[in-house]
């Protein structure tokens, strides 16, 4: 049994222990900004490697923690966006005054994450969702001095919390209906009454709020605008991607028995998803704002392949998530440090952007094309997978939707590629030093964005673990 | 041989093109990288010859298939047929010669040329695949040098044409996408899983229901690349707004990508082809009359040829819609005399604007004086495109009215007839253009200019080597169909 405990709640134990020594370090220690960040990455990095080795499926808690290789390949899809994140908020970071509570908070929601998307029950979710979801409006309050800032964090704050009730509610609703929370249990209990279908609505918009589906999407730009780069990339990739893990092993599990209601359901938010994200990316011109529309679509197209309900589609649910991982945050990576040094955050300042940093300008162009969906890139695949499993049910109308709307995405990210190549500025963005770490983020993201995609193994892997309908 | 190194080749060149500075050593790299292509494609070529020779009757020759995906069951497929190979030749042909006439590219020739390199490694994996994913993936893997070759270097409008050119040469890829899964979903073989194969696919017989689907999203999407009216409006914009290489790349290569492609969907359902025939026939048709009355309009040199593509691509598609044996070899040998044709046009037109600053008709005159080469070079595309026998033109567009002859329908003959009928209004601008800018009294805009100079060693290799092409199909068209024919 203690053997059990510490072998399948590994993940979150080590965790924990980083906090730990963090905090210790912050109250004993008078470290510079600079050791401090080397550590903890140092720290990061060991936590990535230890999530690979010795991993176990199993139970806890009476079913209320479980793991399996699936999910530990979760969690060490969430480690390596933490580090990525973590690598690129250096440049950032080394001037803050706050930086052992940076990455406190920042652990914190991972921890969160982890306990979610191990839930067996929906209490512990609950409880593993509002973890990863307090410190993040703690985090998005953290450039101290920007009332942007501040203001980015009290939206997300009253959203979340609204979101947190509704699911609530959704939960409580279904405990009154079946008597029971654990997934397995649920499983068997829920049927198509009103009342089950009702708290599942609740539960969806709860879902929907967390990963910005259309209509319940009105709080991301403003927050994604308003936070510190290096947090608005932890909200859009990392802090979805694990919502989105969670989504659909409850779409697939315990919501099997109501498959054909969220079916349509998801139709037409997957429809309504991508055409206002698109359509709102189109007129951005701050390039945050940009990249939260950008995000909203492609979660369109992940609905899209959600929809697909088979093994086919929860794999490229978790590959798509992972591809996604490495695109955005080298987009965001390249954003963060220009941010960082010259405080401009406009598409328009990105004008002629290639005549002075040919390197980060190629990094960012790799970046949109693979959100883009253009071979060779990974986001090709993970695109194609997703439509292709969209495909799977017959449901030609709605892949056809979502690849013409490719063509509405195409635009707007190549307005940004052209904005960088072909226009000309009067005041470029002056020639930037890379310096280690986000330079070290950067090859990571574009080697991830050009092998996960070309080497069909990566794909393999994750569909051998994955589970349909 | 194995097939691979005509994708390992570019990509090769592609990376040590990377590695390089400076234009000497780069456009060294790009030529010897591009040349040594053009040798491996003669080698697979006669490695083709050689297997069929020696009794050889697969469909498909020198294939090779690796797993990529298990569980999707997509493979890394690749093998040719005659029609492939005819296309591999174009594309080396075509490439270097592109290279060739950038010689002196100045601006960012790294770039450049790692864009070109791109995107013939795009033309040479589409043309030998055998799996509907690899074929996807590399007609999207050749759209995004398109747009940047067209933005960063182009002239005119040249943002909004790259633009223009890669969102509608998207919108085609996503049609062809739901064709291809609804192909996907709707054919499963003996061992009940599903597949891209074209060879296993072509084995299972596709319900006419589904083929009536699904038929118009691929071939539409294949169509937008190769000029379908009327999703032929990227055309005239993108080639005209394109630098010399890049509109050679694109008349020449790109469009037949596209060709291909339609080729290919039609022989893969060939019920849905006869049923919607009558369609493709009167699409063909209108583009051809309307191309070529559109060319008589336009002032611009560019522009000419440009618009005289998408008339000339329209006999491509009017061969595939006729869908008789010989109307289809006809196809293929427009497709392969049309890129060859009209990468020399774009290469004779380049040379002009690069000495005169102007493509407009009205501004010059008599240039044969001053640039006896170059306005022979001219003359020869010029010909070519209208059709003088002994050059290319003739033999393809021939073979397409006697397959497209072949169909004893009122709706066909009078289509063909139409059809023949454009090829006088071709010679009516083609030769008004030529002799107003070869003959008569010496004129470049702004006066007469004696100190323009003839061509130099590049530009007369890579338009020789073109007219090389040119004649060998216009003067012996039987190898090419034998070779198609196999």
């Amino acid at each position: 049994m203690s053997t059990d405990f510490f072998i399948l709640m590994k993940q979150e134990l080590i965790i924990t222990v980083i906090i730990f020594i963090l905090l210790l370090l912050k109250i004993g220690t008078d470290l510079s900004n600079e050791t401090f960040m080397n550590l903890t990455n140092g720290l990061l990095l060991l936590n990535l490697v230890a999530g690979f080795v010795g991993n176990r499926s199993g139970m806890l808690f009476d079913d209320m923690f479980f793991t399996n290789p699936l999910i530990v390949l979760e969690k060490n899809i969430l480690s390596l966006g933490t580090l990525i994140v973590s690598l690129q908020s250096a440049d950032w970071l080394k001037k803050h005054e706050h930086v052992p509570e940076f990455y406190v908070l920042l652990l914190c929601t991972l921890l969160g994450m982890f306990f979610m998307i191990s839930a067996g029950n929906l209490l512990l979710f609950y409880v593993g969702l509002e973890l990863s979801g307090i410190p993040v409006a703690a985090l998005a309050n953290f450039d101290l001095a920007k009332k942007k800032s501040s203001e980015a964090a009290m939206k997300f704050i009253i959203s979340s919390a609204f979101a947190s009730g509704l699911l609530l509610f959704g939960i409580s609703l279904v405990y009154g209906a079946t008597g029971t929370l654990t997934f397995s249990e649920l499983a068997t209990h829920i049927n198509a009454a009103p009342l089950l279908i009702f708290a599942f609505v609740l539960l969806l918009a709860g879902f929907g709020f967390k990963i910005s589906v259309v209509p319940f999407h009105l709080w991301t730009a403003d927050v994604y605008e308003g936070a510190p780069v290096a947090v608005t990339s932890w909200l859009s990739v990392i802090s979805k991607g694990s919502v989105l893990f969670v989504f659909v092993s409850v779409l697939y599990t315990v919501f099997k028995p109501l498959a054909s209601t969220w079916y349509n359901m998801l139709f037409v938010l997957s429809v309504l998803t991508i055409l206002t994200g698109n359509l709102f990316a189109m007129r951005q011109n701050n390039l945050k704002r940009f990249l939260a529309f950008s995000s909203i679509a492609q979660i369109g197209f992940i609905l899209v392949g959600i929809t697909g309900s088979s093994q086919l589609a929860s794999a490229s649910v978790v590959y798509f998530v992972l591809v996604y991982v490495f695109s955005n945050l080298a987009a965001f990576g390249v954003v963060a440090l220009v941010s960082a040094v010259t405080g401009r955050e406009q598409v328009s300042d990105y004008k002629g952007f290639y005549k002075t940093n040919p390197v980060l300008s190629w990094v960012l162009t790799i970046a949109l094309f693979s959100l883009a969906g253009v071979p060779p890139t990974a986001g090709f695949f993970g695109k194609f997978f997703l439509l292709l499993s969209g495909a799977e049910k017959g449901n030609y109308l709605l892949i056809t939707i979502a690849a013409l709307n490719m063509i509405l995405s195409f635009y707007y990210y190549l307005r940004i590629v052209k904005a960088i190549f072909m226009d000309t500025n009067e005041q470029p963005i002056e020639r930037l030093h890379i310096p280690v770490y986000p330079r070290l983020a950067m090859i990571i993201c574009v080697t991830g964005i050009i092998v996960t995609g070309l080497a069909g193994y990566v794909y393999d892997y994750i569909h051998s673990l994955s589970i349909g309908l | 041989m194995p097939l691979s190194i005509l994708i390992i080749l570019p990509l090769l060149t592609a990376i040590a093109l990377l590695l390089c500075n400076g234009l000497k050593p780069v456009r060294l790299v790009a030529l010897s990288g591009s040349v040594i292509q053009l040798i491996v494609a003669a080698g697979v070529l006669f490695a083709y010859w050689q297997q069929r020779a020696a009794g050889n009757t697969a469909a498909m020759l020198l294939e090779e298939d690796h797993v990529w995906f298990t569980p999707l069951n997509i493979h890394y497929h690749i093998g040719v047929d005659g029609i492939s190979i005819a296309m591999i030749l174009l594309t080396a042909f075509v490439t270097v010669a592109g290279i060739l006439v950038s010689w002196s590219m100045e601006k960012l020739n790294k770039e450049f040329f790692f864009l070109l390199v791109l995107l013939s490694l795009g033309a040479y994996g589409f043309f030998i695949s055998l799996d509907l994913f690899t074929l996807f993936f590399f007609l999207e893997v050749a759209v995004i040098p398109k747009f940047l070759l067209i933005g960063i270097w182009g002239s005119g409008r040249k943002e909004y044409s790259a633009m223009k050119l890669a969102l509608m040469l998207m919108g085609g890829s996503a049609l062809v996408f739901v064709g291809l899964a609804g192909i996907y979903f709707n054919t499963q073989t003996a061992g009940g899983t599903h597949t891209f194969d074209l060879l296993q696919i072509a084995q299972l017989p596709i319900p006419g229901e589904v083929q009536k689907i699904f038929f118009p999203f691929a071939f539409i999407g294949f169509g937008i690349f190769t000029a379908l009216f009327p999703f032929h409006t990227w055309v005239p914009d993108g080639h005209s707004s394109a630098p010399t290489a890049a509109s050679m790349f694109l008349a020449g290569i790109s469009m037949k990508l596209g060709g291909y492609g339609c080729l290919r969907i039609a022989l893969l359902m060939p019920d849905a082809a006869q049923y919607y025939s009558w369609i493709i026939i009167l699409l063909a048709t209108i583009a051809i009359i309307y191309g070529a009355f559109a060319t008589m309009m336009q002032t611009d040199l560019k522009y000419i040829n440009a618009y005289s593509s998408v008339s000339h691509c329209g006999f491509v598609l009017l061969g595939i819609g006729m869908f008789t044996k010989t109307a289809i070899m006809g196809a293929v040998m427009q497709m392969v005399s049309h890129g060859l044709m009209t990468a020399l046009f774009f290469a004779a037109i380049g040379m002009l604007y690069n000495r005169t600053h102007t493509r407009q008709v009205a501004q010059l005159g008599g240039l044969l004086k001053v640039m006896p080469f170059i306005a022979t070079v001219f003359v020869i595309a010029g010909l070519c495109s209208l059709g003088l026998p002994g050059l290319s033109g003739f033999a393809a567009e021939v073979t397409v009215f006697m397959g497209a002859w072949e169909k004893a329908d009122t709706l066909y003959r009078v289509a063909t007839i139409l059809a023949c009928v454009s090829i006088v209004v071709t010679a009516v601008y083609i030769l008004r253009a030529m002799g107003k800018v070869i003959m008569g009294p010496l004129q470049v805009e702004g006066g007469t200019a004696i100190a323009l100079t003839d061509a130099g060693w590049n530009e007369k290799v890579a338009a020789g080597l073109l007219i090389i092409g040119i004649v060998a199909i216009g003067m012996a068209p039987f190898w090419l169909t034998a070779l198609i024919n196999q």
